[in-house]
């Protein structure tokens, strides 16, 4: 066998100071081949950016220090290296691509000075030579007229555009090894399937190595030639991709699928519950053409949307960014007003309320946002953040506190947790504290907006699991609006699949996942990493759970 | 909305707001107890002589007749002739304006030349001792008062050392050498502030910037550390410090007051100081309008560079 690009062997990443952990990583061994892709998977925390850093010589000095081990790349032993050195080698043979294409580019500087920018440094090409350099290698990463497009400013890109002027400024001296950390996880999802496509024709062309870090199986199944697990720092198993996927050896590789929403929705009865919430004609526009501004530019972020909730219905919102989906969520929560059409909360229509007469109906309808870190106020305990809206709504302080207790009880947590801080909880913690508040104010109509994308895939399980079981107990309905698919494909009751604020299909969440109508809807699917596969392993993975 | 189109119409926005300054000095002057015509007539001089002195200067006339008759001149471009100096404002401007310009360039690009590498430094080596001599530093620039700075300055490097003029000001016309020399212990007084100051802000923005990602990718394409931090970190950190170094320039003119008395140069902060104290409403009145011109087209041009700045920011 040919030499490896990468080989790492018995990495220790040591943490200074005083940690949960001494070690991010230890005991790291893989390699890396020439013309391979080998996927890192596993949960934050569990090291695989680390990793990458480690192999790169990024790792942040005043936190982290290479402890033990060595990283060979084409044979070259890289802990021994000085940082000129290393810098000589980053951006020549070893490259990176990172999560955020809308923050890892310079927003200030040109894109295509930004991809020149790893020939400035390593190269003596001059400026016109560089230049045609990064056209030709724009044109690589298949971006559109990249005679104009080489002068733009990374704000004037969509997000896939982005992530190509990344891939196309890794890749501008053919590095031997690529890193890509989450390349795809920020992108909507037709978007990621092309960013896929890309990221395999461009190591296909000059036989790169590749270590693609993500925590999402489909995209795994999509490209991975190897597969390494990892969880707290360790690799916990590796193999050919198939075997792993098909044959994982290890619990936690098991958990791990089987926590991976199943494409095919379960068989679910129609409920025929009173209606809760119901939009008429929905149409929320930013921006007014007025006599002074006629050039004014007028977004349509939600047009004629129509849709019914019954109590203890999940209706599903589907759709990538910029489709509107969470606009509608806001509209119907009152966040932001509507522009036209009617939002009727059992038959009341609030869209045009006044304020004033509005507050009393708050109570009614409750949001779970996407962030868990950010939706809680670092500075009160989560007992204060869920009884402060009961208490606004006149519960006594001492009948509120009782609530919480009970709704932390309900939500799978110690009651006696209410007078901790948010930061001494989990992400997926938070979300059940986050569901809690919610459900102290009695709410009819729960709005969750992406409430599992911030979370781990098996903490995401719990977390839908949990959603679940309050619909059912306290006889809810729920609007839930999500990009993934195969998370809607199990909560949902029915479903509606927005483009461009519009509702293009609309139907139960079997019908529409068995004979999807709307092209759009189509190509949602067709994108959908590992569309085809099941994630399912049959022995027991339920008792790998941990709770 | 076109660039220019926005430039145009902060222009026209410059006329009310030089309109309100002009009313508002005219009223705060006439309204302080004070009377210009008694000092100009001295101790010793009879009701009759004050009158009539007073009368010369039109200053027995209604107040709205007064403010019209001046602001009337004003827009033919007359400001009228100063009381005290018995010239025509415009040329007695005209002949304070290089000193106090020199002044105000030399301090302002001493304060930047300095402050900006030492911020950056800061925020590079962040924690370091290099990080607590630059803060400590600024702690000190802030809270010692101009003169304090002047006077240590001058019996260091002027009486001590001998190396520099104690004080004075030599026209450009002079002689480059010699105007330079007399510049330097003034501008780097005044600079002590706006050092402080400027590195401050430049540390806490290039500090902030750092941490974003465009800067790991920067360090992943082998960039250098140097090139890192001048090119990526400092131009996104760039708009708050040119609003700080924007304000300084518009601060300077109390710095330059103080600093024109310590050093006795003939410049406007000097001319202001006289003409308050002689009660001379044309020549008070005329600083006070170039002063506020100057601070509105000071905040236009920090504005503008935002655009160049940040291709993000469009009018």
């Amino acid at each position: 066998m040919a030499e490896p690009v990468l080989e790492i062997a018995n990495l220790a990443v040591a943490i200074k100071g005083s940690g949960d952990r001494p070690h991010a990583v230890r005991g790291i061994n893989l390699t890396v081949g020439a013309n391979e892709i080998v996927c890192v998977v596993g949960e934050s925390g569990s090291g695989k950016s680390v990793t990458a850093q480690a192999v790169m010589g990024l790792l942040p000095k005043n936190a982290m220090e290479v402890e033990t081990g060595s990283m060979r790349l084409q044979g070259e032993e890289l802990t021994a290296k000085s940082d000129a050195d290393l810098r000589a080698l980053r951006g020549t043979r070893m490259a990176m691509v990172f999560q955020e294409p809308m923050t890892a580019l310079n927003p200030v500087e040109r894109v295509g000075d930004q991809i020149g920018e790893v020939l400035e440094v390593h190269t003596d090409l001059d400026p016109a030579a560089r230049r045609e350099r990064v056209l030709e290698m724009m044109r690589a990463v298949h971006l559109p007229d990249p005679e104009q497009m080489i002068d733009a400013y990374p704000h004037q890109l969509s997000g896939g555009q982005r992530q190509r002027i990344m891939i196309a400024a890794a890749l501008v001296l053919d590095p031997a090894l690529l890193i890509a950390d989450e390349p795809t996880t920020a992108l909507d999802v037709t978007t990621q399937a092309q960013i896929l496509k890309l990221v395999k024709e461009m190591q296909g062309r000059k036989k790169t190595g590749v270590l693609f870090i993500t925590h999402d199986f489909g995209v795994v199944s999509e490209i991975a030639d190897r597969v390494v697990v990892m969880q707290m720092g360790r690799i916990v198993e590796q193999g050919p991709c198939e075997e792993v996927l098909r044959n994982p050896r290890e619990d936690y590789t098991r958990m791990l699928l089987a926590a991976v929403p199943s494409m095919t929705p379960p068989r679910r009865s129609p409920v025929s519950g009173p209606i809760v919430l119901q939009t008429d004609k929905l149409f929320k526009t930013y921006g007014k053409r007025s006599l002074f501004q006629p050039k004014a530019r007028i977004v349509h972020a939600v047009s004629d949307v129509s849709l019914t909730v019954r109590r203890g219905e999940t209706l599903g919102i589907v759709g990538e960014s910029g489709s509107g989906k969470s606009t509608v969520a806001r509209c119907v929560a009152r966040l932001v007003e509507a522009t036209s059409g009617a939002i009727r909360i059992d038959d009341v229509d609030i869209a045009s309320m006044k304020e004033a007469k509005f507050r009393p109906m708050r109570r009614r309808v409750q949001f779970i946002f996407q962030d868990p870190y950010r939706s809680l106020n670092p500075r009160r305990t989560v007992g204060e953040a869920i009884i402060e809206g009961p208490m606004n709504f006149g519960l006594p302080r001492k009948e509120a506190l009782q609530r919480a207790r009970d709704l932390m009880a309900v939500v799978h947590l110690s009651p006696d947790a209410i007078d901790r801080y948010p930061h001494q909880f989990s992400g997926g913690q938070r979300q059940r504290i986050c569901i809690a508040r919610a459900l102290a104010m009695e709410p009819e109509l729960l709005i969750g907006d992406e409430p599992v994308s911030a979370l781990d895939v098996s903490v995401q399980d719990q977390v839908l699991k949990l959603l679940d079981e309050v619909r059912r107990k306290f006889d809810l309905a729920v609007l839930f609006i999500t990009h993934d698919l195969r998370v809607a494909a199990q909560v949902c009751d029915r479903i509606a699949v927005m483009q461009r604020g519009v509702i293009v299909e609309q139907g139960t969440t079997s019908e529409v996942f068995a004979a999807p109508r709307h092209e759009y809807t189509r190509a949602l699917f067709d994108a959908a990493p590992g569309r085809n596969r099941e994630f399912f392993v049959d022995k027991a993975p339920e008792a790998a759970l941990p709770h | 909305m076109s660039m220019y189109g926005y430039l145009f119409r902060r222009l026209l926005g410059t006329i009310p707001v030089m309109l309100v300054v002009a009313v508002f000095i005219f009223l705060m002057l006439r309204l302080t107890p004070s009377d210009p015509a008694a000092i100009i007539a001295g101790d010793n001089a009879t009701t009759e002589q004050v009158a009539q002195i007073r009368s010369q200067l039109g200053l027995n006339r209604p107040m709205i007749e007064q403010f019209f008759i001046w602001s009337g001149n004003v827009l033919t471009g007359d400001f009228g002739e100063s009381f005290f100096f018995k010239k025509t404002v415009a040329s007695l401007i005209g002949e304070r304006i290089e000193p106090t310009l020199s002044l105000a360039l030399f301090t302002i690009l001493i304060a930047v030349l300095v402050a900006v590498p030492l911020g950056v430094l800061a925020a590079h080596r962040h924690g370091s001792w290099i990080d607590r001599i630059v803060m400590g530093f600024s702690v000190l620039g802030f809270s010692v008062p101009v003169f304090v700075v002047g006077y240590l300055l001058i019996y260091l490097f002027a009486v001590w050392l001998n190396w520099l003029p104690v004080q004075g000001y030599q026209r450009i016309s002079e002689g480059v050498g010699g105007w330079v020399q007399r510049l330097i212990l003034p501008s780097l007084t005044l600079s002590v502030i706006y050092i402080a100051l400027i590195a401050r802000m430049t540390r806490t923005s290039v500090l902030e910037v750092l941490s974003e990602d465009y800067i790991r990718t920067a360090r992943a394409k082998g960039q250098n550390e140097r090139t890192v931090l001048f090119r990526h970190a400092l131009r996104n950190a760039a708009v708050p410090i040119v609003t700080v170094i924007g304000l300084g320039i518009a601060l300077l003119i109390g710095g330059v007051v103080v600093t024109e008395s310590v050093f006795t140069i003939p410049g406007l902060g000097r001319l202001t100081v006289d003409a308050v104290l002689a009660r001379d409403y044309p020549t008070i009145q005329a600083v006070i309008l170039l002063f506020s011109f100057v601070y509105v087209m000071i905040n236009l041009a920090v504005d503008m560079l935002y655009t160049l700045l940040d291709p993000r920011i469009r009018y």
